[in-house]
């Protein structure tokens, strides 16, 4: 599995609701209804990806998180999982919005487009970044609104967001990030890992 | 020999008393099953037909020599595998399978009830077949399923009892009956009373048939069943057994040949006085009703593991109206899942053989009853 489902799935208490938003083949999803809670379901907007999660056993809603979101009740997950989809959102803020007022914690990961590979590209090479977790060309991604681990902390600053905990994710080695270090994790991290809440 | 005589029944003494007002009491309900019932009497599975279904879902029907409606789905090894679970389907009352219906015989008059049958509902329905759960001695079923006027059915059963079903799978269906619903049941409806031989619902005592109105009745629906693309891909404007138009009102084309069979083989095996009030059982379904219009509250008190499942092509029943019922249920938190199938078949893909319709439906029920 994934080094980061498993800062995931460590960060979830046993027995506890867990809503993972846009969870693709139920992979993560999988291992928390194994391992830590039976109590998880899943959002996810392809048909194919459905089918997989309902071959595991797991349940989950085909739908739009955009859309579909507003319909969770409020504080009805105590987890709410948001694995590497926040950029590729029309509107990322509303979805945070949502996110909060579900769940009592939400975990949203990013990969970082302040990653020094990402900036290479642009500086040195004049091309759109293409990196192993942006592996996209300019044409074909489905990123619409790309950040940096830094815009994401100021995001959460910005609106008074509890981010009581930031990981940073580079070669499978997790690392905290703090105020004093944020510009350098900012640097060498491929994906940022926060836990907020309301 | 009564072609009906093989039906299997049983006569429920409990009164019954209908949302009309009227009480019924010593009906006949009739059944098939399929698959063993195990000891645990935990593997036991419900399946509610659709305006035009039958008891006889799976094999062969003994009364029309036809397979089972709903045989892609019903069988060894199937979406729902008599190997391993019991399959209990009833005629609806106001059916024409041996349940009671317009076609029963009045014991007071020893004539065919007719338009004297009371107006029944949903709600009757269910309540009707829920004494199957006596008669089998189950506690508890772990599943009830159908599609279209059996997907609510479905939902009416969790409305009435919480806690009799361990999941529970809507297909193809509504919360509450449409206008555009109703109105294509009130078509229906009028096709047949306005044949003269419905003589005012009379017709079987005077040994007449509408079948000229049942038959547009059923042409008209079966283009509610299907859609544009569907249609136009299986008939486009391919001409019936001719090179050129005829100018005339002949089947020219072969779209109109088929309704014309279509329509013409449904009423050797449905009765008139049936169809006109099982479509208004439809019609009056609205679950919203007692509850203000929040429909969340209908299901508040349940358990249940809901899995809603839709058709893109299904302009009938189509994803928004399933989606209400997946939006109320996650309002309260209730388990549920949701696929809209993508198919061209319409509404009736349920019906049919659509390969991830069937693996959905047998990978949701067989992870299910592991669990």
């Amino acid at each position: 599995m994934k080094e980061e489902f498993k800062i995931i799935a460590n960060s979830i208490q046993r027995e506890k609701s867990i809503l993972d938003v846009g969870c693709g083949d139920g992979e993560l999803m999988k291992f928390i209804y194994e391992n830590i809670s039976k109590k998880v379901r899943g959002l996810e907007i392809s048909k194919d990806n459905v089918q997989k999660c309902i071959q595991k056993g797991l349940t989950v809603i085909e739908g739009n998180a955009e859309i579909d979101l507003q319909q969770f009740p409020s504080d009805s997950f105590d987890y709410v999982i948001l694995s590497q989809t926040l950029q590729a959102f029309l509107n990322p803020e509303k979805v945070i919005s949502d996110l909060l007022r579900i769940g009592k914690t939400s975990i949203v990961t990013i990969p970082n487009f302040g990653f020094w590979k990402v900036r290479f590209d642009l500086l040195f090479k004049g091309t759109m970044p293409v990196t192993k977790t942006l592996p996209n060309e300019w044409y074909n991604t489905p990123n619409l609104h790309m950040c940096s681990i830094k815009d994401f902390v100021n995001f959460c600053n910005d609106r008074k967001i509890n981010l009581f905990k930031s990981l940073a994710l580079t070669n499978n080695k997790v690392s905290s990030i703090n105020k004093f270090n944020l510009n350098f994790k900012n640097l060498t991290s491929e994906l940022g890992i926060f836990l907020i809440e309301k | 020999m009564n072609r009906f005589d093989d039906i299997k029944k049983i006569i429920i003494k409990k009164p019954l008393k209908l949302d009309c007002g009227v009480t019924i009491t010593d009906y006949p309900l009739a059944y098939e099953t399929y698959g063993k019932l195990n000891q645990d009497k935990d593997n036991a599975i419900m399946v509610f037909h659709a305006l035009t279904g039958d008891q006889f879902a799976s094999g062969k029907n003994p009364v029309t020599n036809k397979d089972g409606w709903w045989s892609y789905v019903i069988g060894p090894n199937k979406a729902l595998d008599t190997n391993k679970y019991f399959i209990i389907c009833a005629n609806v009352i106001g059916g024409c399978m041996g349940s009671f219906g317009p076609s029963s015989i009045d014991k007071k008059s020893g004539k065919k009830i007719g338009i004297n049958f009371p107006v029944i509902t949903i709600n009757d329905m269910v309540n009707a077949q829920f004494n199957l759960l006596d008669h089998f001695n189950i506690d508890k079923l772990f599943c009830v399923t159908g599609g279209s006027m059996g997907g609510m059915q479905v939902l009416q059963f969790i409305a009435n009892y919480p806690d009799k079903s361990k999941i529970a799978i809507p297909i193809a269906c509504s919360a509450s009956h449409s206008a555009q619903n109703i109105a294509f049941n009130e078509l229906g409806r009028q096709a047949i009373m306005a044949d003269e031989n419905w003589i005012n619902g009379n017709y079987e005592l005077e040994n007449k048939s509408p079948n000229k109105g049942l038959s547009v009745a059923r042409m008209a629906a079966h283009i509610t069943y299907l859609s544009k693309k569907g249609l136009q891909e299986k008939f486009g404007r391919k001409l019936q057994e001719r090179d050129k138009i005829k100018f005339g009102f002949d089947a020219d084309f072969q779209i109109e040949s088929y309704l014309r069979y279509q329509g013409s083989i449904f009423v050797d095996r449905f009765d008139a006085n049936s169809y006109l009030y099982i479509t208004r059982a439809m019609d009056y379904f609205d679950l919203c009703k007692n509850s203000n219009g929040d429909l969340s509250k209908v299901f508040k008190n349940t358990k249940t593991k809901f899995f809603i499942i839709s058709f893109t092509s299904d302009w009938l029943y189509p994803t928004a109206e399933n989606r209400e019922i997946v939006i109320a249920l996650n309002s309260i938190n209730a388990d549920v899942g949701f696929l809209e199938v993508k198919s061209d078949k319409g509404h009736d893909s349920f019906l049919l053989d659509v390969p991830d319709f069937l693996n959905a439906l047998k990978n949701f029920v067989d992870n299910s009853y592991k669990k």
